[in-house]
């Protein structure tokens, strides 16, 4: 008895120590995306929030370089985050706020709509960058399963040693820095600055299909029911980049999907006058994203909108706001000094 | 399904618990219905294709064993009636029939392999020589048939020749050639040995659990850490036959005997694991191949099960049959000497011809086949000059150097052979091995070249070490078996084993997104 004992001690024991060194070695090889790819660091800052949010922004990058929360916070005190990513598609979307409304409910989601004109998964670099920082969880199994590219496989995203490995030989000073240190957010509330200027130019023309592919219009039929079932208000949104083009049949889809589920939608490319984005200045790479100036200049005139059609409360004066978006301003002004600096 | 995928470590891990939950009595039907879900998994024409050689083997052996009782009761009957002449003429008879029967089941089984193996090759020959489309291009091998047919059709000449009697369950026949862990790379089995323990009930044992364990991880571990890794640098190499010349083909000889080591006999330790898992036993297919001391040795060592097939099927069988009795009677003339060889060497020749064929249907393997049955003829004339040099320099032939220089002899020679594995015609294989000796490169390799090989050094450095781990297991194996002596040493030392094998494969191994997840090589013979 007792020596069956021992030996079962033992086995256990070396499994402990192996997957234990596993786990080491697991952490090791995975992307940190904190100095490089940044991008992929984003999903996994939204655990680190202490406070809930009014608002919440989900989509691609239009959404996490064209809001800023701390704009939206110190002009209409306004509390958001932006669940953005790098091609962010609609699946993904669905996922990240069903596993945000495990924790919160937010009084409204703002859904930027040009992840639409995917219908299918599209890289499997973008689908590790979205999902590799997002907490185990029903979500999160629903967004890998359905999100895979071919020759991707499901356990490699529950276990990224499987996937990661072969980086053993690549491993970088940002590896070993942040082995077990998540270290600083790289984000302000899920935006991404960048403070340099690179004028629109002329904008390449694509061919395209005038109609939305299915799929994605069916989670976006998801993502509805999924605010309605929490109560939430959502709203659909079109940022006012200028590239990649969003052509006027899909804008006539949108519009038409807004209206018959009761949805505000915000075509604001339309609205780049009244917002006041000039495309000589706002822009960073040639109209396709916005700079820290564009992103504030689309939170002042987003915030008003939200402020009167969704009767949004103003959190100024709230002790444990006001600390926390007093971290997060000076942080960010330091940000935006220090980038500018490097322009 | 292949042997590195999830779908097939799922598919063991819902068969090992099931095969023993399930009355003993049935087990047998459970990996039966395991193997029709591998084998349709591998598509659906290999599926018919597995039926028809079980239907017509079956057929064939159970005709044939009903022509053995046939003739014995005709004969027995006849004893007191008949003269012993008219005996023989009856039992003539019935032998006649019973070879009828076998030789149309084995132009249609073996006539379905050469049809899989050569129908592209001829579609494009006959195509060149008479104009046209080539027809037969979409023909490819199925999953197993190379193997599973030479087992099959083993066990129907053993039925012919009374070694076995025919097995009266059709399913248990079916078990027998579609048992899934053969069917990737063989090794090519015996009903006598394979066909008996797949049928017997087996109880669970978790020490018979842990030694399969152990074997199937190593398996793993050297196909996926030094096998897949050593054949990115192969490829690249065989791809660019202009390209690569000189100290570029003896690298390439270098690692791909080494490749070919890790990946045949990683398959093989898979097979024979995942076999003593469901407690049946396989056959050894391989005995430390590159210690042998020549090339026959080699190929006792290597392929084992093929070399004996091709023995005990093709080569005794052709030695002493009657043409070549006739051939050696007319050649007795010229000497006694010449009139002993030509059987044997024409056998000799077949068989290494037929062994070439095996492989591929590419005249390189035609050409490596005769040229290994050339080395192996010439290694016999020379024996008497070996021997007179053994006698006169008895402390230096015995020395451990010597025993080294001929280990080393022996696998460069059949590395060199095994160029025409590589390439794609007779012609570059040669002129990319003879510029081993005209292209002086040397070191140019080590000047940049290795590096556009595909493999960083950190690949190269894991990859040699793996071999070093192979070297000194295979120098440590000489004593004993050493899963063995781990799993004498405890539970707990065999489980930390498994450990280190598997954390190391899930670190240093080639598998996952971005790479291929390759087929074993001997897959496509």
């Amino acid at each position: 008895m007792k020596r069956n004992l021992l030996v079962i001690g033992g086995v256990v024991l070396a499994c402990i120590v192996c997957f234990g060194a596993l786990f080491a070695v697991s952490r090791l090889v995975a992307p940190k995306y904190h100095d490089t790819l940044i991008d992929g660091h984003l999903t996994g800052e939204y655990y680190r929030e202490t406070t809930d949010h009014d608002v919440l922004f989900v989509g691609d990058c239009e959404v996490f370089e064209h809001f800023s929360p701390v704009t939206l916070y110190n002009e209409y005190g306004i509390t958001s985050y932006i669940r953005g990513g790098a091609q962010q598609l609609v699946w993904h979307s669905y996922y990240l706020l069903e596993d945000a409304f495990r924790t919160e409910t937010p009084k409204v989601v703002v859904y930027n709509v040009l992840a639409l004109k995917y219908g299918e998964p599209q890289s499997e670099a973008y689908n590790r960058l979205n999902l590799d920082g997002m907490r185990f969880g029903r979500a999160k199994l629903g967004a890998i399963r359905a999100g895979m590219t071919d020759g991707e496989d499901f356990m490699s995203y529950l276990f990224p040693l499987l996937r990661y490995h072969d980086r053993i030989d690549k491993l970088s000073k940002e590896d070993w820095t942040y082995w077990f240190s998540d270290g600083d957010p790289v984000s302000f509330k899920g935006y991404v600055m960048h403070t340099g200027v690179d004028p629109a130019t002329e904008t390449p023309k694509e061919p395209y299909d005038p109609k939305l592919p299915e799929t994605s219009m069916a989670w976006l039929e998801r993502i509805a029911a999924l605010c309605e079932t929490h109560g939430t208000a959502l709203v659909l949104i079109k940022s006012p980049s200028i590239y990649p083009e969003w052509h006027a049949e899909w804008d006539a889809e949108i519009a038409a999907f807004a209206k018959s589920h009761g949805l505000r939608y915000d075509n604001m490319i339309a609205e780049n006058d009244a917002i006041g984005i000039d495309m000589q200045t706002d822009t960073y790479d040639q109209g396709q994203h916005l700079n820290v100036s564009g992103a504030e200049k689309v939170s002042r005139w987003f915030g008003a909108v939200l402020q009167k059609e969704y009767g949004l409360r103003d959190h100024r004066g709230e002790a444990a706001y006001d600390a926390d978006y007093a971290a997060l301003t000076e942080r960010y002004e330091n940000e935006k000094r220090r980038l500018s600096e490097g322009n | 399904m292949l042997f590195p995928s999830w779908a097939f470590l799922l598919f063991l891990a819902v068969l090992v618990p099931v095969y023993y939950l399930v009355p003993k009595r049935i087990q047998w039907i459970v990996l039966l219905l395991a193997n029709a879900v591998f084998v349709c998994f591998a598509g659906f024409l290999g599926a018919v294709f597995m039926a028809v050689t079980i239907v017509t083997v079956y057929a064939a052996s159970r005709a044939i064993d009903a022509l053995f009782v046939r003739q014995r009761e005709t004969i027995a009957a006849m004893k007191a009636t008949h003269t012993k002449e008219e005996r023989k003429a009856a039992r003539l008879r019935f032998e006649k029939k019973r070879r009828l029967v076998l030789i149309v089941c084995l132009i249609l089984n073996f006539g379905i392999l050469f049809a899989l193996k050569y129908g592209a090759m001829l579609g494009r020959l006959s195509a060149g020589l008479f104009g046209g489309k080539p027809f037969g291009q979409d023909l490819a091998l199925t999953m197993g048939i190379s193997f599973y047919t030479f087992s099959t059709v083993g066990y129907l000449l053993d039925v012919y020749r009374e070694s076995v009697p025919a097995e009266k369950n059709p399913l248990k026949l079916a078990l027998f050639t579609s048992f899934f862990p053969l069917l990737v790379q063989g090794p090519i089995t015996r009903w006598e040995t394979v066909g008996k323990t797949l049928t017997e009930p087996h109880a669970f044992d978790g020490r018979r659990f842990l030694s399969a364990s152990l074997r199937i991880a190593w398996g793993y571990w050297k196909k996926l850490i030094v096998a897949d890794r050593l054949l990115v640098a192969v490829k690249a190499l065989c791809a660019r036959p202009g390209v690569y010349r000189g100290d570029f083909i003896f690298v390439e000889m270098l690692l791909y005997a080494a490749c070919l080591y890790a990946d045949f006999t990683g398959g093989i330790d898979i097979t024979i694991g995942v076999g003593e898992m469901l407690g049946v036993s396989i056959e050894e297919n391989f005995l430390r191949p590159y210690f042998s001391k020549s090339i026959s040795e080699y190929w006792r060592r290597w392929h084992i099960t093929l070399g004996e097939w091709f023995k005990r099927y093709v080569y005794y069988p052709l030695s002493v049959s009657k043409p070549m009795r006739a051939l050696s009677k007319g050649t007795r003339r010229l000497g006694v000497g010449v009139s002993r060889r030509v059987p044997v060497y024409l056998a000799t020749l077949l068989v290494w011809a037929l062994t070439g064929a095996w492989h591929g249907s590419n005249l390189t393997f035609l050409v490596w086949g005769l040229l290994n049955g050339v080395v192996i003829l010439l290694s016999e004339e020379l024996k008497p000059l070996y021997a007179r040099f053994h006698a006169r320099f008895p402390r230096l032939t015995e020395s451990a150097f010597y025993r080294g220089f001929t280990v080393i002899r022996t696998v460069l020679l059949l590395s060199s052979l095994r160029i025409l594995d590589c390439y794609g015609t007779v012609r570059d294989a040669f002129s990319s091995f003879f510029s081993m000796f005209t292209t002086w490169n040397w070191g140019a390799v080590f000047r940049g070249g290795i590096q556009s090989l595909g493999l960083s050094y950190f690949d190269y450095a894991v990859a040699f070490s793996g071999v070093l781990v192979m070297f000194a297991l295979s120098l440590v194996q000489r004593k004993g078996a050493i899963r063995k002596r781990i799993l004498k040493r405890g539970t707990v030392c065999s489980v930390c084993v498994l450990l280190v094998l598997i954390g190391t494969i899930l670190i240093f191994g080639r598998y996952g997104f971005g790479f291929d997840a390759s087929q074993f090589i001997y897959n496509r013979f």
